[in-house]
């Protein structure tokens, strides 16, 4: 008990929680169970990001990731989820072919990031990060247009105002783009649909 | 090593964000429901997003004045973001296609015709 | 409390009693709480209704009326429907309590008195409120009945439309203290209960009432609970569920109607601060966490956490009150509710502040004692303003310059002088921040 470093213990808990439902979500055959597994997993993702220090983004994800786009795609899932598509089976070559390819690309992956001797922590000893090192105001006058301290940032000498407009300007168009591809116009009924597919 | 007692680096944030990556892409190949698809998508934004946080965190490494700082959140933030905007859409298209088709797996969708 | 602990025990012992302890503290205020809503609800609803409400349990006024329910609740058969979806069903209920237990991690329920002291607590508490929508959409869902789905999904579109004008609410106050800490929001409002940011300004008081609408939306509270409307869905998302889990369903709401209503006093009137301020007349108001303990700072304290929640069950009573008086409103009313009236009149009421702000500094009624959160962002503006006159991306040895210059507080916390500098710091979390920011731009 004596030398239980709890930022570990805690990283332990929220990663493996993340990976454990990340798996989850593609074992599990009913779309309405995935939604809910990914919904556990980003929650803990949100987490790992507390531990890293970022509060900010971490209440950014409980509140835009998990609290608005899940309930939007379980919103979406609830409304298409009927008799055979709840769960859809995949064929057993697609699995291994699948498999495969992601178990290499998993190898691949974590060599890449276990072989940085920087990026393997703090030397012990050294304190732990503290939850929310970040002010959240600094994330602000930074989209406000702060340039950083960074001198080999080129480019970004008006911060990230620029960027910061095109995301507004993007959900703009993205609202007013969804709101018109989904708006309600003819509806074929299902009956009719399969009849067009089958002549 | 024993992890409950070290302190973590960016290293383990980087390989739970490969697995939830490997998950999203297998996810993405594997699926056949649009939405599932989706969800996929969503895995390997969030993994990536870990990434630039994992890298933001002067705390998570050696060295740290190489760390991105400020900078990495805010481009998590941006793809946050922007991920919600791209799931929006991507449902009005799934909504759409579940209209038109009757059916919302993507393996009957080779039509152009709508 | 930690850190006393650890001289006894080890370390991560100290932690562990210190975080059980917490918890403990907060699950018996959650718990208590709901028993005694259940109760007030039961004789608000009776009164209204020209009734006496429960008599007879318990002596004179049906004390014991929730106990009664409870155990007679605990003993029900646990049904499942046979189309449910086994886990998902199992769940629901339970990701609902979870998510409005945890908003109270980080609420400060006095002055440095929180579980957690968080610089963006309250957007934690609004992203974790928001949370709870899942377990009604999953017990719509997973019950595998038409009554419940329909539940589920209105109250899907609701809370999502919903938390756009209860975000923009939230925001005038963090707009006015300049931080997203709620203890300095709270700790703005110190003194006279024309302090309170309800008072503020015109904008703010027609935004408090614009937040109460919105909270009693967002909780799934009458007028706006159609996602159970009894009289059309027979129970909405919780009609295929008995027993405990039932009753996990109400405790979950229960808590998160403490919770907003703590959240508005805390916001909008006063929070811990009792309308006269009678702690600082007798000078034992409790001053900050890096302050020496004393036991009048202590009796203050406790005195404030008596004071919101007070004003947390008045908040409760008027939502009961609201519920037995109104009758509930059609989904598409529910919808033009939000988006064609709370909507613009928060944004409205935004601007609005923001001018007055602008246009009266220093408040007209309010005289907000200096505090970190607005001096934070003060500085940060400035320093912006600064270097954006100085020609941007110069040398960083100039921009510390125009930073010192303007700042003489940050930069002598900045050479290692703790807390203790800043007279009014409300907590040692906020303080270090300006120092932080300092270093970062040397």
């Amino acid at each position: 008990m004596e030398g239980v470093n709890w930022h570990s213990f805690y990283f332990l808990l929220f990663g493996m929680t993340a990976c454990v439902f990340a798996v989850a979500v593609v074992l599990t055959g009913s779309i309405v169970r995935m939604a809910f597994y990914l919904t556990l997993c980003l929650g803990a993702t949100a987490g790992l990001f507390f531990l890293a220090g970022a509060g900010f983004v971490g209440a950014m994800q409980l509140l835009i990731y998990v609290g608005g786009t899940l309930v939007l795609l379980i919103f979406g899932v609830m409304l298409t989820a009927q008799g055979p598509f709840v769960s859809m089976k995949t064929r057993a070559g697609e699995w291994v072919v699948g498999g495969v390819v992601g178990a290499m690309l998993l190898g691949l992956l974590l060599q890449a990031a276990f072989r940085v001797d920087d990026w393997m922590g703090p030397d012990p000893g050294v304190a732990s990060a503290a939850m929310e090192k970040t002010p959240p105001g600094e994330l602000g006058i930074r989209l406000l247009g702060k340039p950083g301290d960074n001198e080999q940032a080129v480019g970004f000498e008006s911060g990230y105002l620029l960027p910061f407009e095109i995301v507004s300007v993007h959900l703009l168009v993205v609202l007013i783009g969804s709101a018109y591809l989904a708006r309600t116009k003819r509806r074929r009924r299902a009956t009719d649909a399969a009849e067009a597919e089958e002549s | 090593m024993n992890l409950l007692a070290e302190p973590v680096g960016a290293s383990h944030f980087m390989a739970v964000g490969a697995v939830m990556f490997v998950c999203g892409v297998v996810c993405m190949a594997t699926k056949r429901n649009g939405l599932g698809i989706l969800m996929g998508i969503e895995l390997v934004l969030n993994g990536a997003n870990l990434n630039f946080v994992a890298f933001s965190s002067e705390f998570l490494r050696r060295n740290t004045e190489y760390a991105l700082g400020v900078d990495g959140q805010l481009i998590a933030l941006f793809v946050i973001v922007l991920a919600a905007a791209e799931a929006a859409v991507a449902l009005a298209i799934a909504l759409n296609y579940y209209n038109n088709h009757a059916t919302i797996d993507v393996d009957r969708a080779d039509e152009l015709k709508g | 409390m930690a850190e006393a602990l650890s001289e006894y025990l080890w370390p991560s012992v100290a932690y562990l009693v210190t975080g059980v302890v917490h918890a403990l503290l907060l699950l018996g205020l959650v718990a208590v709480g709901t028993v005694i809503f259940i109760w007030m609800e039961r004789k608000i609803a009776g009164r209204i209704q020209d009734r006496l409400g429960p008599t007879r349990v318990g002596g004179k006024f049906g004390w014991l009326q929730t106990v009664a329910d409870g155990l007679k609740l605990a003993t029900k058969e646990d049904t499942m429907p046979r189309d449910a979806d086994p886990i998902l069903f199992k769940l629901a209920p339970y990701i609902g309590l979870c998510a409005s237990y945890a908003t109270f991690i980080v609420l400060p329920f006095a002055t440095g008195w929180a579980a957690v002291s968080s610089s963006i607590s309250i957007f934690l508490i609004i992203a974790i409120l928001g949370l709870e929508v899942f377990s009604v959409i999953l017990a719509g869902y997973a019950s595998g009945s038409k009554w419940s789905l329909f539940g589920g999904m209105r109250e899907a579109a609701q809370v999502v439309s919903y938390e756009v004008p209860l975000g923009l609410c939230v925001l005038v106050p963090v707009m006015i203290a300049g931080t997203m800490d709620l203890n300095a929001i709270g700790e703005m409002q110190r003194g006279w209960f024309t302090n309170w940011l309800v008072f503020h300004d015109p904008f703010t008081f027609i935004v408090f009432w614009v937040y109460l609408t919105c909270a009693t939306a967002s909780v799934n509270r009458a007028p706006f609970d159609l996602a159970e409307a009894e009289s059309e869905l027979v129970a909405g998302f919780h009609t295929e569920y008995s027993g405990v889990r039932w009753s996990v369903f109400f405790m979950a709401e229960y808590n998160s109607m403490l919770l907003v209503s703590m959240l508005a006093s805390i916001l909008f009137l006063g929070g811990w601060h009792g309308p006269l301020p009678v702690f600082d007349w007798a000078g034992i108001a409790y001053e900050s966490a890096a302050s020496p303990f004393s036991w009048g700072g202590f009796l203050a304290n406790v005195f404030g956490i008596a004071n919101l929640i007070l004003k947390g069950f008045l908040g409760v009573a008027v939502m009961m009150w609201v519920r037995w008086t109104l009758p509930r409103l059609r989904i598409d009313q529910v919808m033009r509710t939000c988006l064609k009236y709370c909507t613009p009149i928060a944004c409205f009421c935004f601007l609005g502040a923001a001018i007055w702000c602008w246009a009266f500094p220093g408040g007209v009624l309010l005289k907000p004692a200096p505090f970190a959160g607005v001096r934070e962002t003060d500085e940060m503006i400035f320093t912006l303003s600064a270097e954006a006159t100085d020609g941007v991306a110069n040398s960083s040895g100039e921009e510390a310059d125009a930073g010192e210059a303007a700042t003489g507080e940050v930069a002598a916390s900045e050479q290692g002088e703790p807390a203790a500098q800043q007279p009014n710091s409300v907590d040692s979390n906020a303080t270090p921040e300006p120092a932080a920011l300092a270093g970062g731009e040397q």
